[in-house]
């Protein structure tokens, strides 16, 4: 059985950055994209936690409960975005809501 | 009683001013319109609504009196005893109101002027307040004058202004008694009264001023009261245009008038009577050779009165002033208020002293007018016209002996004249009430009978006119007379003129007298039916008048009837102190000798009494006389008919000359220069700023428009890039990412 290493973590987090970003840019639905941005910053959360393991530094850790904390903000002012979006155009999908522009 | 009539002249104008006070702002409640004429006239407007405006002005004005034609003519008294109305009960207030205030007016001046005798200098100053303050003005020599000149609000009695306030009054309280007969039934009856006691009150204020600016007061005050009284019956447009001529031609001599105060002031430096006479006497010589300042203002100051006094060339209202009630005629236009010029200048007699040029203007131009409407006046038809051309040469009469230098001769004829000529008027009024408003004399005649009080009054009226010893024109007019062919700047040739218009006018006045009264009767028959002798409202003027008529001239008895005692002078004893001629006069009494006089005398009584004879025989005798006359003279009648076309001649040369055509010229001027320049610095303004709208549109727009064009340009590569689609900059943050993060990693 191989011990779970540093790099073990950081190939995880790269995995989950890696399908945060991809579908943070192809899915059109607005919910989804706002799941994604929480995977990436999951992939984030993984990193600092297995960096402050391995360091033995705390701080790590602090900075993941940060960083969770403003994922629930993030994803409270964004879903309430969305709600009111919807109550205003009827839809959540992110390429037909493109009137801010020149 | 000890009462100082002296002290309380003031009184003698405010009796009346408040008669025309309270007429003119409520005289209305106590006279209304009678509500039937108001009913009729919006009945008749209703249910006739077809006719022309004519008809209607003609129905609204004629119904409530059922006598149409004489509002036509302007005299809307009907004779139909039937049909008498006399409005409210209360118009009887006006009746006895009204003609009272003179009565007081006429009281109080007979006590004071009682008083007066009795003083020592005759000469009473009432200075109540200054009512012009302070107004400091440059001398002639160019200083500005020491004292700031004022004119008071004061009164002067001396025996000139005695002679006038008791002319007003007096006689202004016999016609306002006739009025009470004569306008009994027109509307408007408040209107007339408040008029007339109006005029008493700026007359007095007139001839009881004690400066020329007070007495201009009163000048243009009358002049206003004319003007009203003229236009009495507005309705009428003649009656308007009438009223407007007398203004606007008074206005002409008002200007010249001014223009002498103006003068006077600025060389003397006061207004008030007393102090310019002794400031004329004692610092300035008699201006013998050649026109100096002194006639210049007394040639202005006659222009004046040529206004007020209808003198030629100013004398063309009088004639129209007529469309006015005959009582106005008989107490503005010919006893009171055009006698003010004759009053003025008299009242400048120091002035006119100086000025021996002008005072020969003033005699040349009375006794031009005199014989002017005498000859006018001798083919008139219109009763009332006869009378005012009379007025008119009689006026000249008295400007004659004031440009003799008789001074105290013309107030004497205007005392007499103003008896006999109210009462002429008056007379003639009369008549016209008995014909309901017939003025025309060929439609009159033998009225002797029927209307015999008014025959007889008119009778003394016409003798005394016409100068017949022992009635009071004789004793004036040969005073006149006489003092124009001996007097120093008299001549042989305004004794002459003098006297051919005696002639003419004893002719003409018998000519109204037979036409009016004797012969044959024209009278239109259907008027012929109501023919009754006037009311004693009316009758008891007409006599008091008369009885002045032959008493008035015995207070200025000639001086060579030596078998009359002195109080037979007393008019000229009683002037004496009032001008300053009367030593000068004084001193070259007895220089002709009384065979001299004598033969004077009876040659004017004989003219006269030919020229009765001659308007006897024609319009009496020979009734066919004039007629064959008229024919074979045609050219000469006309003349005299169309009045010497003189208001045709002033229609031509200034109401259409120098007026519209002036007016035209002004207008072309206005249309071609004034118009021409506004247009011009219009389309200069349009045209510059035409220039100013390519340069704004094209310059500066032009360059906003291409900054703008150049921002648009540039930023289109960019604009491409904003998609509005979040997930287009998400991606591009990531490739930028990547694009970094490679760099970084090669770059190791």
């Amino acid at each position: 059985m191989y011990p779970i290493t540093t790099a073990h973590y950081i190939a995880l987090s790269a995995a989950l950055l890696l399908i945060g970003t991809v579908g943070v840019l192809t899915r059109r639905n607005i919910v989804i994209i706002l799941m994604s941005i929480e995977l990436i910053l999951n992939a984030v959360n993984i990193n600092l936690v297995a960096f402050s393991q391995a360091l033995h530094n705390l701080d790590g850790q602090v900075f993941a409960i940060f960083v969770i904390t403003d994922a629930v903000a993030e994803a409270a002012v964004g879903l309430g975005i969305l709600i009111a979006l919807f109550r205003n155009k009827e839809t959540v999908l992110a390429d037909e809501v493109d009137l801010l522009k020149w | 009683m000890n009462f100082n009539f002296l002290d309380l002249i003031w009184l003698i104008p405010l009796f009346p001013l408040c008669g025309a006070v309270l007429m003119l702002l409520f005289g209305r409640l106590l006279d209304p319109q009678p509500p039937s004429t108001v009913a009729l006239a919006a009945g008749v407007e209703h249910t006739h609504d077809e006719h022309t405006h004519d008809e209607h002005e003609h129905h609204h004005h004629g119904h409530p009196h059922s006598h149409s034609h004489e509002h036509a003519t302007g005299h809307d008294h009907d004779h139909d005893h039937d049909h008498h109305h006399h409005g409210s009960p209360l118009k009887v207030l006006i009746s006895l109101l009204c003609p009272g205030m003179v009565l007081i007016s006429f009281l109080l001046s007979a006590g004071a002027v009682l008083q007066l005798s009795s003083q020592p200098g005759k000469v009473k100053e009432v200075i109540q307040f200054t009512w012009l303050a302070g107004l400091r003005f440059h001398l002639m020599n160019g200083h500005l004058a020491t004292l700031p000149f004022s004119a008071d609000w004061g009164f002067l009695l001396d025996p000139l202004s005695a002679v006038m306030i008791l002319v007003v009054t007096g006689i202004g309280f016999l016609i306002h008694v006739y009025s009470v007969g004569y306008m009994a039934h027109d509307t408007g009856y408040y209107r007339f009264f408040g008029y007339l006691n109006l005029f008493v009150f700026f007359m007095l204020m007139l001839v009881l001023a004690n400066n020329y600016t007070l007495l201009f007061v009163g000048w243009e005050g009358v002049g206003l009261c004319s003007y009203l009284l003229i236009g009495f019956y507005f309705q009428k447009k003649s009656a308007g245009d009438a009223g407007k001529k007398a203004f606007i031609v008074n206005r002409i001599g008002d200007a010249g008038f001014i223009m002498g105060l103006l003068l006077m002031y600025s060389l003397l430096g006061t207004a008030r009577f007393v102090e310019v006479n002794q400031k004329l006497i004692g610092h300035f010589h008699a201006e013998t050779a050649g026109f100096g300042v002194l006639s210049a203002i007394a040639i202005l100051f006659f222009v004046g009165a040529t206004g007020k006094s209808a003198q030629f060339p100013l004398y063309v209202w009088l004639p129209d002033a007529m469309e006015g009630p005959t009582p106005v005629s008989a107490l503005i236009h010919a006893a009171t208020m055009v006698t003010a010029g004759v009053y003025m200048v008299a009242r400048s007699s120091a002035l006119f002293q100086l000025a021996p040029s002008a005072s020969t203007v003033v005699a040349a131009v009375g006794a031009f007018t005199a014989i002017l409407a005498a000859t006018i006046a001798l083919v008139q038809n219109d009763i009332k016209r006869v009378l005012a051309y009379s007025t008119i040469s009689q006026l000249g009469y008295m400007f004659l002996a004031l440009g003799v230098g008789a001074y105290w001769v013309a107030i004497f004829h205007l005392f007499t004249h103003a008896f006999f000529k109210a009462l002429l008027f008056l007379c003639s009024g009369s008549v016209i009430h008995a014909l309901g408003g017939e003025q025309d004399m060929r439609h009159m005649g033998d009225l002797k009978d029927k209307i015999p009080i008014t025959h007889w009054t008119m009778w003394v009226g016409s003798v005394a006119i016409a100068g017949i010893p022992g009635f009071a024109g004789f004793f004036s007019k040969d005073e006149i007379l006489w003092q124009a062919y001996s007097s120093p700047s008299g001549s042989k040739v305004l004794w002459i003129i003098g006297l051919v218009t005696a002639g003419l006018t004893a002719f003409y006045m018998w000519r109204l007298m037979n036409m009016t009264f004797y012969g044959k009767s024209r009278v239109k028959p259907e008027v012929a039916a109501h023919i009754h002798e006037s009311p004693p409202s009316m009758t008891v003027p007409l006599v008091a008048l008369a009885a002045g008529g032959v008493l008035a001239g015995w207070l200025g008895v000639p001086k060579f009837w030596t078998y009359f005692p002195d109080s037979f002078q007393t008019f000229e004893h009683w002037l004496e102190p009032a001008f300053a001629s009367a030593a000068i006069e004084a001193s070259r009494l007895g220089e002709h000798d009384a065979s001299t006089e004598w033969i004077l005398m009876a040659v004017s009584v004989a003219v006269a009494i030919i020229g009765i004879t001659v308007a006897r025989y024609f319009y009496h005798h020979k009734p066919h006389v004039p007629d064959t006359l008229e024919k074979s003279l045609r050219p000469l009648h006309n003349l005299l008919y169309n009045k010497y076309y003189v208001d045709e001649v002033y229609d031509f040369l200034f109401v259409n000359g120098l007026g519209k055509g002036g007016g035209r010229m002004l207008g072309a001027f206005d249309r071609n220069v004034v118009d021409g320049a506004v247009n011009g610095a219009g389309w200069l303004t349009r045209f510059s700023s035409r220039i100013s709208m390519w340069w704004d549109t094209w310059i500066v727009d032009g360059a906003v428009r291409f900054g703008s064009f150049t921002v648009k340009l540039l930023s289109y590569p960019v604009c491409i890039l904003q998609t509005g689609r979040v997930q287009a900059y998400a991606l591009a943050v990531i490739v930028g990412v990547l694009l970094f993060f490679g760099y970084f990693v090669a770059g190791k």
